[in-house]
């Protein structure tokens, strides 16, 4: 190899470590919500309080808030009081860090520690009625708030971990995350245009589910597709993932509820 | 447990014709469908939503299994006078709901 | 009893009547154009049906047919001697054809209703006005229906 030729890969290999930029990564200013690819009807149910099928969801959560409930019973309200106040900013931040367990959790897994810590309750089964609209509830607290991960050292391996999950190939279409949603997004597969898969409406109301789901419903599904076998719900693999994919849409304001084709 | 979701504008003019919207929670399971074991789930819809204003209907939607799910209606009716807009749906094994919403006509 | 159920409760019999004792569930995979004519005929028996005064707006593209946008309206001054009775809506390729009907009277202020519904395939559904003197006017949008580029059940 010439000398001039190990400059150049020398000063490429320099870029792309000391930029911002991870190879194929969105420029932060191109970044648009999967709400900007979805067409205008489909747009104005989201906007409407009124009309969002999401917002069902949300009131049942309302309801579940305010429901004493567990051996020691209590509401979610008895410890947090109004929502509105004390849950704001709480999705805007999760997968967070938790440091009994060692591992960052979503907002789901949060939500049922505290009901068996807390409310002595069995926790509720992920994708359930009950956890997508506590869920919801929750989330919708943070909406128009930007998404705010932090990451510090015990986070990190976490983040890379999903990071790496994002840019490999699997399954059988032997296709990563990154090939779709970094590289080919705006484009049409199959009659939908791929977006660029930032999770801001989470949990959302996908017209394809007709009801709530959660982003694991989603990544589930996406695995499904590329023929992989998709992991279990709650898996650590899964929560990196949402990690990275929350990290990587930092500063975009949460959506909750969204509507999704 | 069916939850509902009613927009009714809270005050209007007298002969002023006034939006509603409506939102209800149902599956609106449509009977075509069959489990991943191949048996058919068998129909579960909404069969009926009626609106009354101050007890005399004003709008009444019979609905079949091309409605989507948590079915959605936007309507018009004129505000005759202050009083109450009652809504009630029925459907399939026995569903039954209801909602009101107050409006004040000046 | 409606068309479906009859044919259900025959078709049954005439298996029972075989000795076989299994109940069928015969759902056709889709209803036929006809089929929408003759759901069309139940509601408006031999009166003659003219194209207008119905406006009836649909997305021409849908992401997903599980949930279509749809409003249909009637210009009509809705007094008591000139009004809206009703509006149905047919589809000529989803299993059954009928899929909503609005009853309106003069307090209704406007004959005009939004609502959600469901396309099985790229088609086109029909709207047909009821007038309180008895005439009925039809008008018919096309919509091209998008499946999900990746499906759920493995």
């Amino acid at each position: 190899m010439s000398g001039s030729f190990v400059r150049l890969l020398a000063a490429t290999a320099l870029t792309l470590l000391a930029g911002t930029a991870f190879p194929g990564e969105i420029p932060q200013a191109e970044r648009r919500s999967g709400y900007d690819f979805m067409s205008r009807e489909t747009r104005a149910m989201q906007d409407d309080d009124a009309t969002n099928p999401g917002m069902l969801g949300v009131l049942e959560g309302g309801t579940s808030w305010a429901r004493k409930t567990g051996a020691a019973g209590r509401a979610c309200a008895d410890c947090h009081g109004d929502a509105r106040a004390s849950m704001k900013g709480v999705a805007a931040r999760h997968p967070a860090f938790d440091a009994t367990l060692k591992r960052p959790v979503n907002l789901e897994q949060r939500i049922n520690l505290c009901r068996t810590e807390r409310q002595q309750a069995p926790a509720l089964a992920y994708e359930s009625r009950e956890l997508l609209a506590l869920t919801a509830f929750v989330a919708r607290q943070s909406r128009g708030l930007p998404i705010d991960i932090a990451v510090d050292g015990r986070v990190q391996p976490f983040l890379d971990n999903g990071r790496a999950a994002f840019y490999r190939r699997q399954g059988q279409l032997n296709l990563a995350c990154s090939q779709c949603h970094d590289d080919n997004w705006g484009k049409r597969l199959a009659g939908n245009t791929i977006p660029q898969a930032h999770p801001t409406g989470y949990p959302v109301y996908r017209l394809e589910w007709q009801s709530l789901g959660s982003l694991q419903r989603r990544l589930r599904n996406c695995l499904i597709g590329i023929r992989a076998e998709p992991y279990e719900y709650g898996a650590p693999e899964l929560v990196e993932l949402e990690l990275f994919l929350m990290w990587r849409a930092r500063g975009m304001a949460i959506e909750t509820p969204g509507v999704r084709p | 447990m069916a939850n509902a979701l009613v927009n009714v504008p809270p005050r209007a003019r007298r002969g002023e014709v006034i939006e509603v919207k409506t939102l209800i929670s149902h599956p609106m399971e449509t009977g075509y469908r069959r489990s991943q074991l191949g048996t058919p789930i068998p129909r579960d819809i909404v069969r009926l939503f009626v609106c009354t204003y101050n007890g005399t209907e004003v709008f009444r939607a019979e609905l079949h299994p091309a409605i989507a799910a948590n079915p959605f209606f936007v309507f018009s009716t004129v505000a005759t006078e202050s009083g109450t807009l009652a809504f009630q749906w029925t459907g399939d094994n026995g569903f039954s709901a209801t909602e009101s919403a107050a409006i004040t006509v000046d | 009893m409606d068309r479906e159920t009859t044919r259900r409760t025959f078709l049954q019999a005439a298996v029972a009547g075989l000795g076989l004792g299994a109940v069928i569930t015969v759902a056709p995979a889709h209803a036929t154009p006809e089929a929408m004519q003759d759901a069309i005929r139940k509601v408006v028996g031999s009166a003659r049906v003219s194209k207008g005064r119905v406006k009836l707006e649909l997305p021409p593209l849908s992401e997903n047919g599980n949930t279509v946008p749809l409003t249909v309206s009637v210009e009509s001054p809705m007094t008591p001697a000139d009004h809206v009775r009703a509006i149905h809506v047919f589809t000529e390729l989803n299993p059954q054809p009928d899929v909503v009907s609005f009853r309106f009277g003069p307090r209704a202020g406007l004959a005009r209703v939004s609502t959600r519904i469901r396309l099985a395939n790229t088609q086109t559904v029909t709207a047909i006005g009821e007038l309180s003197d008895g005439s009925f006017w039809s008008a018919s949008a096309a919509v091209v229906v998008t499946l999900a580029a990746c499906l759920e059940d493995a």
